[in-house]
C-alpha cells in the first residue's frame, strides 16, 4: 500500500545508477551521442517487447541481472491464473523462490501467486438472503440494546372523515404508523359515523384499530372544525379510560406529517409531554405573492414552529406559539377560501400523554390533572394543557423542543369536489380527444409521407381490425359502453390512425 | 522452559486471583464508551490477563542513549509521531515516566534501548530501512562498551521495539528481509515487533507482537451514535492492485487482494472500493465485517480501527500471529479465512451462526479488548503499553541458565551479516 512510492523510488534509484555508469563511460563528446542513440534503440526495443509481453519486463532483467544474490533452487509453482498464462510462466520462474526456513516448511510462499476467482463470480441469491436476515438480527439486537429499554404501547388518536383529500392523508398517516417498531393501538374517530370507506382504509394497515364514529358531521369553516376536532379527540381520550387501554397516547392528525425519530423520542415521557411542531400554513391561494408578502411583513426570524421554551438549564419556562398575526387578514375561514390556513395557539399534535392519566380510579394519578368527565359539555377546548391544573407540569421532549419531528399541515380539496370512492374508476373514462401524434410503443411504424386525417369513416375501418381481441372505441362510440382499461383504447385510437396511413 | 513458564503463568494467576477478586473493568479511556453495551469477558489463555497490572511484577530501566538516537532523528521528521510506527517513540516516553521504571540497573529485570530505527522518512512519509541495522548496531555497540549488562546476557534479558515491516529484519520487500534475516546482534533479545507470522525468518521465538499506532484521538473525533443501524455487511476501502509495483497482480497481497475485488466487485453485500472517503470510519461503525486482507506486510492498522469501531475483523492472512496473541482469544473475536478460499468468502460469512456473530459483536464491545489496541497519550490502565509489559512480566523470571552467560562464554558473531551493515552510522 504505502510501501508503492517507496519501491519505485528504490528501483528508479537503482536504475538511474545504471544509467549514469553508462553516462560515465561515455565522456568523450563524439561517443555521447553514438550511447544516446544506442540507449533510445535499446529503449524502443524494450517497450517493443513489453507491448507483447503485456508487463513491464524491464523490472524482470534488472532483477535477474543485478540483484546481488540469485539463489540457485528457483523452482516455479503450479498455480492457475484468469489471463495470459504463457507470460505468467515467465514471470514465475524468474520470481519463485524457496525460504530458506530453519524448522518446517511453511505453508506460505513468497512470490507471484494465482489470482482465484470462481467460475461464477456473482451474488448467490440464497447467501443475498440469508445476508440480509443476519443484518436484521444484528439490528434488532442493537435497538434492543441501545433503544428504548421498556417500550410502552402507543395509542394514536386520529380525528377523520370521508373527503377527497382522505385518502392521501390516512394513507401517509398509515404508512408511519406501519413503520413503528412498537406496538400501536389506532383509535379512529369519524365525523359523520363510520363508513365503510374509511373502514377498508384502515384495514389495508393491518394495525389493531379502534373506529368508532361521531354523531355530528365536519363543519366546512376552519374555526368549527378544529372545535369539532378537539370533542373528537375527547371523545377518544374516553375511549381509552373505558378501556383502560395502557401506553402512551399521541394525537396523530390525519394530515400532519411524522419523522420515526419521533417514535423513539416519546417513549421517554413519564406523565405529559411536549414536542415541537414545525408549522406549514400553507396558502390555498394561487398568488404566492400575497403569503411571502405576508411572509416577509412578519419578522423574518419567526420560526414556524410550535412548542416548549426551556431556559438555559432545560427546564420549561414557556410556549412558543406561531405568530398568526400578520396572517390573520389572509387567512382562510373556510374550506375553498383562498387563504393561509392558521393553526390554533398551541396544537393538539404537539402533546403526549401517559394513558394512565386518564384512568379513572388510578391510585397514582398526580394531583394536577383534571377529570375528563369536567369537559362533557366543553365546546372548544384549544389544547390538552386545559386538562392540567398546573402547566409547569409538563416535560419538554425532542431536546427541549429543539428538535422538530413532526410537521402540521392542512390541505383540502374544495368542499363540493367529487372523488370516485374507494378511487376506483366505475365505469371507466370517456376519451374526449384522441391523441393523434404521439407514437405508441406497440404501433406500426407510420409511412412518411401519409396523410394523417382523421375523417368520418375512421370508425369503419376500426372496426374490421383483424386478429385483435381489444375492442376499439372512438368518440362516435359512446353508446358502446364496453369494459376496458382506458390506455387500450389509447392504444386502439393510434392503430387506427396507421391503418388509416 | 514452555513448561516453567506456564507453571508460573498459573501461580501467578492464582495469586492474582485472590488478591483482586472483582476483574471488572471500571475504566474511563481514551475512547469514552458507552457502558449500556453488555459485554462479554475476555478470557485468553491464561485468565483474563489484559487486566493485569504489570506495576510490581517487573523493573525496567532504560539506558540513556544519546540523542542522536532518538530525539535528534524525531526533531528532524515530526511526522514520526502520526505514523503507524510511532509506538517505538511513545513507548519510550511512557517508560520514562512509568512505575515500573528504575533507575538502579542491577535490579532490573528487563533493559530498553530507546532507538528510533523506523524514523528515517521518504518525502512521501514511509521509512527507509536501509540504515536502520547499523543504527542498532551502533546503539548496542555503544550499550554493550559503556554498560555491563549487556555482556552480560549477549542481550538476553534486553528488549528493542521494531516496528517496521519486517520487525528486525529491517527491510520493506519480504524476499529481501527473509534473505537478511533477523538482525544477529539481536537474536537472543526480545523483540517487540508488530509483524507476526508463523515459520517465518522474522519472527522470532518469544517475541511480543504488537498491534500499529493508529491515533486514538482521531478514532474517538469519529465516533457515532450506536443505535446507528449497521447496514453493511462485509466493508472495505484500500488497494487490490498495486499498480506502481505489481501491475500485473498476484505478487502483492499474494493475490488475495485481487481475487476479493474480482469475485466480489459486484456483490451488493460487499461495500468494497480504492476509493478513500471521508466518512471512513464512520462507515466501519455502519458494517458488521471489515475486511483486514494481507498487503505487502500481512498486519495493517486495519485490525485496530475494526476492533475500536465494532466490526468484526475477517482476517485474510495465512499463518499471521496477531497482537498479544497469547492475551486475546483473536480466534473468539475475529474470523480466520484461508486465502485459498477468498473465492468462497460471502459462503463462510453468511454460513457463521447469528448467535456466534453476537457473541462475537459483544467480545469487541469489552472496553478492555479496545484499551488493549491503543496507545493513548497520557497512558492508561490496560492499553497497549500495559499489555507490552504484561507479555515481558510473564516471561519472568529469566531461566538463569540460558540468560546469563558464563565468563567468557560469547555466543553472538558481531561481524555476521552484510557487509554494508558493519559500516559505523
Amino acid at each position: 500500500m504505502k510501501l508503492s512510492a517507496l519501491h519505485q523510488s528504490y528501483l528508479n534509484r537503482r536504475s538511474s545508477n545504471f544509467r549514469g555508469l553508462s553516462g560515465d563511460s561515455s565522456a568523450d563528446g563524439s561517443m555521447k551521442s553514438q550511447a544516446s542513440v544506442f540507449w533510445l534503440v535499446l529503449h524502443g526495443l524494450c517497450c517493443l517487447v513489453s507491448l507483447v509481453l503485456g508487463f513491464r519486463f524491464s523490472r524482470l532483467v534488472f532483477f535477474l541481472l543485478f540483484s546481488p544474490s540469485t539463489t540457485t533452487n528457483l523452482y516455479s509453482m503450479p498455480f492457475r491464473q484468469a489471463v495470459e498464462a504463457s507470460v505468467f510462466q515467465l514471470s514465475t520462474e524468474a520470481a519463485n523462490q524457496v525460504l530458506p526456513v530453519n524448522t518446517t516448511t511453511p505453508r506460505v510462499v513468497v512470490g507471484r501467486h494465482g489470482i482465484r476467482i470462481r467460475p461464477w463470480p456473482h451474488p448467490d441469491p440464497v447467501e443475498v438472503m440469508k445476508a440480509h436476515r443476519i443484518i436484521e438480527r444484528v439490528q434488532r439486537e442493537q435497538r434492543a440494546q441501545f433503544g428504548v429499554k421498556a417500550p410502552r404501547t402507543l395509542i394514536a388518536v386520529t380525528p377523520t372523515y370521508v373527503r377527497t383529500f382522505q385518502t392521501l392523508h390516512m394513507t401517509g398517516v398509515m404508512h408511519s404508523l406501519m413503520l413503528v417498531p412498537y406496538d400501536l393501538v389506532w383509535i379512529v374517530v369519524e365525523a359523520g359515523g363510520v363508513t365503510n370507506e374509511t373502514t377498508s382504509l384502515i384495514a389495508k394497515s393491518g394495525l389493531r384499530n379502534i373506529h368508532v364514529g361521531f354523531n355530528e358531521r365536519m363543519p366546512n369553516s376552519w374555526a368549527n372544525r378544529h372545535r369539532l376536532e378537539a370533542k373528537m379527540r375527547l371523545h377518544a381520550l374516553k375511549i381509552i379510560r373505558e378501556e383502560k387501554l395502557d401506553g402512551i397516547v399521541i394525537f396523530v392528525d390525519d394530515s400532519n406529517m411524522h419523522s420515526m425519530e419521533l417514535f423513539d423520542e416519546i417513549q421517554n415521557v413519564k406523565w405529559i409531554g411536549a414536542l415541537s411542531v414545525g408549522i406549514l400554513a400553507h396558502s390555498n391561494s394561487a398568488e404566492e405573492s400575497s403569503f411571502s408578502l405576508a411572509w416577509k411583513e412578519a419578522d423574518n426570524s419567526v420560526i414556524p414552529v410550535q412548542g416548549p421554551a426551556c431556559n438555559s438549564s432545560n427546564r420549561l419556562i414557556g410556549w412558543h406559539t406561531f405568530n398568526s398575526l400578520p396572517f390573520l387578514e389572509k387567512s382562510a375561514t373556510h374550506i375553498d377560501d383562498r387563504g393561509i390556513i392558521l393553526p390554533r395557539k398551541l396544537e393538539w399534535a404537539g402533546f403526549v400523554l401517559n394513558s394512565r392519566l386518564l384512568w379513572k380510579d388510578f391510585t397514582d394519578k398526580p394531583m394536577w390533572m383534571k377529570d375528563l368527565d369536567l369537559f362533557d359539555g366543553v365546546d372548544d377546548m384549544e389544547s390538552p394543557l386545559l386538562l392540567l391544573n398546573d402547566a409547569s407540569v409538563v416535560e419538554p421532549l425532542g431536546r427541549c423542543g429543539l428538535q422538530v419531528m413532526l410537521w402540521w399541515l392542512r390541505v383540502e380539496a374544495r368542499s363540493d369536489s367529487k372523488f370516485p370512492p374507494g378511487w376506483v374508476i366505475d365505469p371507466p373514462l370517456e376519451i374526449t380527444v384522441p391523441s393523434k401524434h404521439t407514437p405508441w410503443p406497440d404501433a406500426l411504424p407510420e409511412l412518411p409521407m401519409s396523410d394523417k386525417i382523421v375523417d368520418a369513416q375512421g370508425e369503419t375501418l376500426a372496426v374490421k381490425r383483424p386478429g385483435k381481441t381489444r375492442r376499439s372505441r372512438s368518440k362516435h362510440d359512446a353508446r358502446n359502453k364496453r369494459k376496458h382499461e382506458s390506455r387500450n383504447a389509447e392504444v386502439d385510437i393510434s392503430e387506427k390512425q396507421t391503418k388509416q396511413n | 522452559m514452555k513448561m516453567l513458564t506456564n507453571i508460573w503463568r498459573l501461580i501467578l494467576f492464582g495469586f492474582l486471583c485472590t488478591v483482586f477478586p472483582s476483574m471488572e473493568p471500571m475504566r474511563t479511556g481514551a475512547i469514552k464508551l458507552h457502558r449500556t453495551q453488555p459485554t462479554e469477558r475476555i478470557s485468553g489463555s491464561a485468565g483474563d490477563v489484559l487486566d493485569d497490572d504489570p506495576v510490581g511484577r517487573l523493573k525496567v530501566f532504560v539506558y540513556e542513549l544519546p540523542s542522536k538516537y532518538n530525539k535528534k532523528i524525531l526533531q528532524k521528521d515530526q511526522r514520526c509521531l502520526t505514523h503507524m510506527f510511532a509506538a517505538e517513540i511513545f513507548m519510550h516516553r511512557f517508560l520514562l515516566s512509568s512505575a515500573v521504571r528504575t533507575l538502579n540497573p542491577e535490579e532490573a529485570d528487563w533493559f530498553y534501548t530507546p532507538v528510533y530505527t523506523t524514523c528515517d522518512l521518504t518525502p512521501n512519509g514511509l521509512p527507509l530501512p536501509f540504515k536502520s541495522p547499523r543504527m542498532m548496531r551502533s546503539a548496542i555497540q555503544l550499550i554493550s562498551s559503556n554498560w555491563p549488562y549487556w555482556n552480560r546476557s549477549e542481550g538476553a534479558d534486553h528488549f528493542f521495539l521494531v516496528p517496521h515491516d519486517f520487525g528486525a529484519c529491517f527491510h520493506y520487500q519480504e524476499e529481501k528481509a527473509i534473505e537478511r534475516g533477523i538482525l544477529p546482534l539481536l537474536q537472543r533479545a526480545t523483540l517487540v515487533q508488530t509483524f507476526g507470522q508463523r515459520n517465518h525468518v522474522c519472527l522470532k521465538e518469544g517475541s511480543i507482537t504488537i498491534p500499529p499506532y493508529a491515533p486514538p484521538q482521531k478514532m474517538q473525533a469519529h465516533l457515532i451514535d450506536e443505535k446507528t443501524p449497521r447496514s453493511i455487511f462485509v466493508y472495505f476501502r484500500g488497494l487490490f492492485y498495486d499498480v506502481g509495483n505489481d501491475p500485473e497482480g498476484g505478487y502483492y497481497a499474494r493475490g488475495a487482494r485481487a481475487a476479493v475485488w474480482e469475485n466480489f466487485k459486484d456483490n451488493p453485500l460487499f461495500d468494497v472500493s480504492t476509493k478513500h472517503p471521508t466518512t471512513y470510519y464512520e462507515d466501519m461503525q455502519r458494517a458488521i465485517f471489515c475486511l483486514c486482507p494481507l498487503g505487502w506486510a500481512p498486519w495493517s492498522p486495519r485490525l485496530v480501527e475494526a476492533v475500536i469501531f465494532g466490526c468484526i475483523p475477517v482476517i485474510i492472512a495465512d499463518d499471521i500471529v496477531l497482537p498479544f496473541a497469547d492475551a486475546i482469544p483473536w480466534e473468539e473475536i475475529g474470523v480466520f479465512v484461508d486465502e485459498k478460499d477468498v473465492p468462497n468468502l460471502d459462503t463462510i460469512l453468511t454460513s457463521i451462526p447469528v448467535e456466534v456473530i453476537l457473541r462475537k459483536q459483544r467480545l469487541l464491545a469489552n472496553p478492555s479488548m479496545k484499551q488493549a489496541m491503543l496507545f493513548p497519550q497520557p497512558a492508561q490502565p490496560g492499553d497497549a503499553f500495559h499489555q507490552v509489559l504484561n507479555g515481558l512480566a510473564r516471561k519472568l523470571p529469566h531461566d538463569r541458565s540460558m540468560v546469563y552467560l558464563k565468563p567468557g562464554q560469547k555466543i553472538l558473531n558481531w561481524t555476521a551479516g552484510p557487509i554494508g551493515d558493519l559500516k559505523p552510522w
